[in-house]
């Protein structure tokens, strides 16, 4: 268990620096091409939307359920659409999934 | 930078609570040093936790490696689109794209394919010693605690994402992508591994070569 234990540690340190590596190497200090110039702007709202729903309503075992963090998250955008602070919003999510949790 | 560390503080915040939530649930796995080496050498949360899933489940390292890897293919397209604001050597842009984080790329976005690098770096700082601090946090304090997700700690990585998301929905096209990104998550989710209905929602950003 130790060794694969280190094995992962090493190899996703080294995948991961060379992920982060790849464009900044591969396009740095220089306009890019036109077609991506459009493409790029809409990365942020496409992987965002995509990483709300997988941590709201993924599992481990490739399924999507309502629990209690679709709940927490609910009441998050609440507070998002009142402009509230982000340390605020996220203690709301939090102690919200904890009470559903606690009472269910 | 100092504006970039500035906007990056409530997000550090965010990074030690969940930093703490990975601590705990990795120490009985991973061993103590193991998962505190990892978040500073990794430094990279949904990766880590996809990691520690699948050696909790019993699989091997090249399994834990891929998945973990999976989840951070969306760097590719992240690093693209700062790449054209990065100058200087090629290290130099390599070593900068390390800092490479969500919120850091999303608070760092100026419209129109500009990126504030140094104020991204400036985040990225803000939020390093928290994922760091709340690991050996949540390590020590594994026994005591039971499983974070009790404490709801699993809701913060979404709320947060949440928050970059309603920025952005205010830029022209966004709402229709983010409508194409939801539903291309939703039906990946039940058949493709973990990351990659993430990678293949990117996908969506397609929607500006129409305009």
């Amino acid at each position: 268990m130790t060794a694969t234990v280190w094995i992962t540690v090493g190899g996703l340190c080294v995948v991961t620096a060379a992920i982060k590596a790849f464009g900044p190497l591969a396009f740095g200090g220089r306009e890019l091409p036109s077609v991506l110039a459009r493409v790029i702007p809409l990365l942020a709202p496409a992987l965002l939307t995509a990483l709300v729903i997988t941590e709201t309503f993924g599992t481990d075992h490739r399924s999507l359920v309502i629990d209690a963090r679709a709940g927490g998250v609910a009441v998050a955008g609440v507070a998002i659409a009142r402009r509230w602070p982000l340390p605020v919003v996220i203690l709301l999510a939090a102690g919200t999934t904890a009470a559903l949790r606690a009472l269910t | 930078m100092s504006s970039g560390l500035r906007a990056g503080l409530p997000y550090g915040l965010a990074s030690l609570l969940l930093g703490f939530s990975f601590g705990v649930l990795a120490r009985p796995v991973m061993g103590p040093v193991a998962a505190i080496v990892m978040s500073v050498i990794v430094f990279a949360g949904s990766a880590q936790f996809a990691a520690l899933a699948v050696l909790s489940a019993g699989g091997g390292a090249a399994a834990a490696i891929v998945a973990g890897a999976l989840l951070n293919l969306r760097f590719v397209p992240m690093g693209i689109a700062i790449a054209p604001s990065l100058r200087g050597r090629s290290l130099g842009r390599a070593l900068r794209g390390q800092a490479l984080v969500d919120a850091s790329w999303a608070l760092a976005n100026r419209g129109a394919g500009r990126f504030d690098i140094p104020f991204l770096l400036g985040s990225t700082l803000a939020q390093y010693p928290g994922w760091v601090l709340g690991t050996v946090l949540g390590v020590a304090a594994g026994g005591v605690i039971g499983n974070p997700d009790t404490f709801g700690l699993d809701a913060i990585f979404p709320a947060f994402f949440l928050g970059l998301l309603a920025a952005e929905l205010r830029r022209p096209g966004a709402r229709a992508v983010s409508a194409l990104g939801a539903a291309i998550a939703i039906v990946l989710t039940p058949v493709a591994p973990a990351g990659l209905p993430i990678v293949a929602a990117a996908l969506a950003a397609t929607l500006g070569l129409r305009r």
